[in-house]
């Protein structure tokens, strides 16, 4: 492992073409990767590249072309296998995204496994794709369903951990890595430790951070982990699961249908191998390709290098926006937030502010950002939220502020 | 017109000094409504008057974004008078807003126009509520958010 090396965020630009084109007569200031990144030409590419050349379905033909589309969306799956450092491919499912990954496990290994005296944990801080099917999935077994509430700077309360747990058979610890509306980096391998000791299952919710950080299943030691190909450079239509062999393996499927069977006669029906007893239905065979192509294109800039690079436009953002009067910023401190920046303007919904930024060419998410729980207890209805990713410039953040003295002008 | 114009000329009079605001009590008819999408939430509250088919006073209440509020406060000023027939049916291009916006040519976008089109939502909610009727189809989304 050599050292982290500077990012050169203005020639990784260069590869996008989006950053080309001019929205509403402005170049773009694109500061909401968290939604969903932009694309470089490698992944677009390999995209092209495959629908022209080797595009055929998966599982099925036996002819050159079939073996081409067969033999590269495996290919694909290899590459997601090693991106997170899974023991086999087998333990790699293409899903379309991270809340179809996240609902296979609750509903998949929930429905056998939950019922009444069984606790469900997830946390306040849960994307409402890590929030809503553990709700739905205990209610329908009668397990219950709680939460590890989190601090006014949108932190989990640890200290809170053993009593939420208590008082019931725990089950399933559900929890993200990332805050998607404040960045907050949450210590997950203690979260994974604490599941383990009470023979509960890890599930975690990798969307805000497999594309910005290294993630080792190995390492973190946990059952499931999930996340969508969009965020990180990919096609839209594509997202990984990874789920342990074992656990995997005594699982019923999710969906059935074409692709996931053994054999199926009038009387009874058993399940293809792994992976493929969970990729029912024509999968996304070009989009799992060019995701392969995005896993290159991000291990050949350095996960460590972007985490570096955000971790500095953050604090840039959190510097320029606490010096604006009238701001006020949400979530955790610098050291423990990713890049991640969500605030409001005093009287100001987030809605218009983003409305009069998007007029300058500044894109920043306004909303809940799938957070309503989060939203309530940090008492709003709303943030304004910036984010950054590889290709993200400080001049960015520079023409974020502007934007926003220009809103508090118009509104005064 | 630019949207600082917009927000100068038309939305931000409504949305500082809301017309009718707050709730009336008692009421004859009320209707709560929240678009999930950013969190605006808007309650109406409306009496008739005599003929049971006059809109004789109403009021919004709620907090949101300066298009969802400044549209019911338009609203207010509009339907106050008026046939209860009449109101429930001014359709989603005659919200005085929106219609204001059709007609200088920059219409809202789609996700602005929930916003806008809040108030207009939730009073007829309640203006069907109070009259049994069923809703239109193009609102039965509204009524699926918290209504009490």
């Amino acid at each position: 492992m050599g050292q982290t090396e500077k990012l050169d965020a203005r020639r990784i630009r260069a590869d996008f073409p989006i950053f080309e084109r001019l929205v509403g007569g402005k170049p773009l200031a694109f500061l909401d990767s968290a939604v969903s990144a932009h694309k470089p030409r490698q992944v677009l590419e390999a995209l092209g590249d495959f629908y022209e050349h080797s595009y055929g379905n998966v599982g099925r033909g036996v002819y050159t072309l079939a073996e081409r589309a067969n033999e590269a969306y495996e290919k694909a799956r290899e590459k997601a296998r090693k991106f997170v450092n899974a023991h086999s491919p087998r333990e790699i499912i293409f899903t379309r995204n991270t809340t179809e990954g996240l609902n296979l496990v609750a509903y998949a290994w929930g429905l056998d496994n939950l019922g009444p005296g069984d606790i469900v944990l997830a946390s306040e801080l849960e994307h409402h794709s890590n929030f809503v099917p553990w709700q739905e999935v205990a209610r329908r077994t009668g397990a219950e369903f709680r939460v590890i509430p989190v601090s006014s700077e949108g932190e989990l309360e640890l200290d809170a951990l053993e009593q939420v747990a208590s008082g019931g058979d725990l089950k399933i610890v559900a929890i993200t890595a990332i805050s998607n509306s404040l960045g907050t980096i949450v210590p997950v391998e203690r979260l994974i430790r604490f599941a383990h000791e009470r023979g509960a299952l890890a599930v975690i919710d990798a969307a805000q951070a497999a594309p910005h950080r290294e993630v080792d299943v190995q390492a973190l030691d946990c059952d499931f982990l999930a996340f969508s190909g969009h965020k990180m450079c990919g096609p839209s239509g594509v997202g990984v699961l990874y789920g342990r062999s074992e656990l995997l393996e005594r699982m019923s499927p999710f969906m059935t249908g074409g692709g996931m069977i053994r054999r199926v006669s009038v009387e009874k029906t058993t399940w293809a191998e792994l992976p493929h007893k969970f990729e029912a239905g024509t999968p996304p065979v070009a989009e799992a390709v060019a995701l392969g192509a995005a896993i290159d294109y991000l291990d050949g800039i350095g996960l460590d290098s972007i985490a570096a690079h955000e971790h500095e436009l953050t604090a840039y953002a959190l510097e320029r926006l606490g010096e604006l009067p009238g701001v006020t910023l949400y979530g955790p401190p610098l050291e423990r937030r990713a890049g991640i920046v969500s605030f409001n303007l005093e009287g100001i919904h987030p809605h218009d502010v983003a409305q009069i930024l998007d007029a300058e060419g500044v894109c920043v998410r306004a909303g809940h950002h799938c957070n309503q729980p989060l939203m309530r207890k940090l008492g709003v209805a709303a943030t304004s939220r910036a984010s950054f990713y590889l290709y993200s410039l400080p001049e960015e953040i520079d023409r974020l502020v502007a934007g926003l003295e220009r809103t508090q002008k118009v509104f005064a | 017109m630019s949207i600082d114009d917009l927000y100068r000329e038309l939305i931000l009079d409504h949305y500082k000094s809301p017309r009718h605001h707050g709730r009336l009590d008692p009421a004859d008819a009320s209707a709560e409504g929240q678009n999930p999408l950013c969190g605006d939430e808007l309650t109406v509250t409306l009496r008739l008057g005599a003929d049971g088919e006059t809109i004789e006073d109403l009021a919004f209440d709620g907090h949101g974004c300066a298009i969802s509020q400044a549209s019911a406060s338009m609203l207010s000023e509009e339907v106050i008078g008026r046939k209860v027939a009449d109101v429930a049916a001014i359709t989603t291009d005659e919200a005085p807003l929106v219609a204001m916006m059709i007609e200088s040519g920059t219409p809202l976008t789609p996700i602005r126009l929930k916003c806008a089109l809040l108030g207009l939502g939730v009073l007829k909610v309640a203006l069907h509520k109070s009259a049994g009727t069923p809703l239109p189809e193009e609102w039965a989304g509204i009524e699926e958010v918290d209504f009490e």
